[in-house]
């Protein structure tokens, strides 16, 4: 049967994939953020996953606002990037699970999740980041599952709700008959607001009892509503319900492996935490 | 409609603003594509005739304002994208938003690691 293994997350920045590219791993902006990583990828490479589920939200790449799904899961073996319109280099195809996915979709819709299931789904920097961040020797060897929620258009399905879907996801995988090593990854946060005469809002206190309590009481976080998220962590710090999906997929005995936070990258407090998660 | 939660500085994109914001959107999302963006600057104002922004949409767009943008419907993801013709970060656009110099906003956001 398939285990889940551990939870990862990270911010999920534009700006994170323009740095990768041009190499300013050791550039005095991005060196606190990018010294953080070697632990992930030491805890990754102990671990060895085989699949990797990553949850996170589309910034219009692949949906538009003619249809814009709460809840959309990738069905195909490969997942093309594109150009997003600003500058950041287009990347090789993810590659994909169309099995594993199709499992986790009837079980899922079996559980009353009724979500969009996506056989051709461009995925954007929210998807593509994390993956370089993680598995920078190659962010396309492990297969992975997209999972994009819609953290765009109001109303967004509220944390609480997040947190469910990630438990589904959690006995999905658990069921999958094969014998996998499964990654979940929660992207994008933490506090940044992009818009309105409040752009540049960043809020550390919040950040900082997000990246506590998410370990031991994501409960607590998950009573919050996706507006109590705007008004704490601003309008795009809203993305936090991916953590909290990411967190629900964990089932067992959840330890904190390490954990990271910086101001600012772009506009953001940036986040990272890696999760054990013990049978 | 969702009931709106008065939070200073943000609008909140929901319903009435999707509707409101459709074409100028629709527009933007368009920009994904580098020949779309090289339409837009060839002629500017027939781009924006062919995606039905009205006025007030076709004004924010001449002047650049990204406040006026949000004000007539834009949502910040599309927006990113038509800030991104002109090569504008999101520290330029903070920075126009909330009236500082690009520094001086560099800086706010710096600040509030202390």
């Amino acid at each position: 049967m398939a285990r889940i293994v551990g939870g990862l997350t990270t911010s999920h920045i534009p700006a994170i994939g323009g740095a990768i590219a041009k190499k300013l791993f050791e550039d005095p902006y991005w060196k606190p953020f990018f010294d953080a990583y070697p632990k992930a990828r030491n805890w990754l490479d102990a671990v060895k996953p085989d699949a990797a589920i990553v949850i996170y939200n589309d910034h219009g790449l692949n949906f538009f606002l003619d249809k814009m799904p709460t809840f959309a899961i990738g069905a195909a073996d490969q997942y093309r990037n594109e150009d997003e319109g600003w500058g950041i280099p287009k990347l090789p195809p993810f590659k994909g699970d169309a099995k594993l996915s199709w499992h986790i979709i009837e079980s899922l819709v079996a559980e009353e999740f009724d979500i969009c299931h996506c056989q051709d789904m461009l995925v954007d920097h929210g998807f593509a980041v994390p993956m370089q961040l993680f598995w920078p020797q190659d962010p396309t060897a492990i297969p992975t599952v997209p999972v994009c929620i819609n953290t765009v258009q109001h109303p967004m399905p509220s944390p609480m709700r997040c947190f469910k879907l990630g438990r589904a996801i959690g006995r999905a995988i658990e069921s999958y008959p094969e014998d996998l090593k499964v990654v979940v990854v929660g992207t994008g946060g933490m506090s940044h607001q992009l818009d309105g005469t409040r752009a540049g809002f960043i809020n550390k206190a919040f950040d900082l009892m997000c990246l506590d309590k998410i370990v031991d009481e994501p409960e607590t976080l998950a009573k919050m509503s996706s507006l109590d998220l705007v008004r704490e962590a601003g309008a795009q710090g809203a993305e936090f319900i991916l953590w909290l999906a990411m967190r629900g997929a964990l089932t067992g005995r959840v330890r904190k492996v390490h954990s990271n936070y910086h101001i600012p990258i772009s506009n953001t407090g940036a986040g990272m935490l890696v999760l054990e998660n013990a049978a | 409609m969702l009931e709106v939660h008065r939070i200073p500085g943000t609008t909140i994109f929901d319903g009435t603003q999707a509707m409101r914001g459709y074409a100028l959107n629709r527009m933007c999302f368009s920009f994904n594509q580098a020949e779309n963006r090289k339409d837009f600057l060839k002629d500017e104002e027939a781009y924006m005739e062919r995606y039905g922004l009205d006025e007030e949409q076709k004004a924010a767009v001449r002047a650049r304002k990204v406040l006026d943008l949000i004000a007539a419907g834009g949502n910040i993801y599309y927006l990113a994208k038509f800030a991104g013709i002109f090569g504008l970060t999101v520290q330029d656009i903070g920075a126009q938003q909330t009236g500082m110099s690009v520094e001086a906003f560099r800086q706010m956001l710096r600040s509030q690691g202390d």
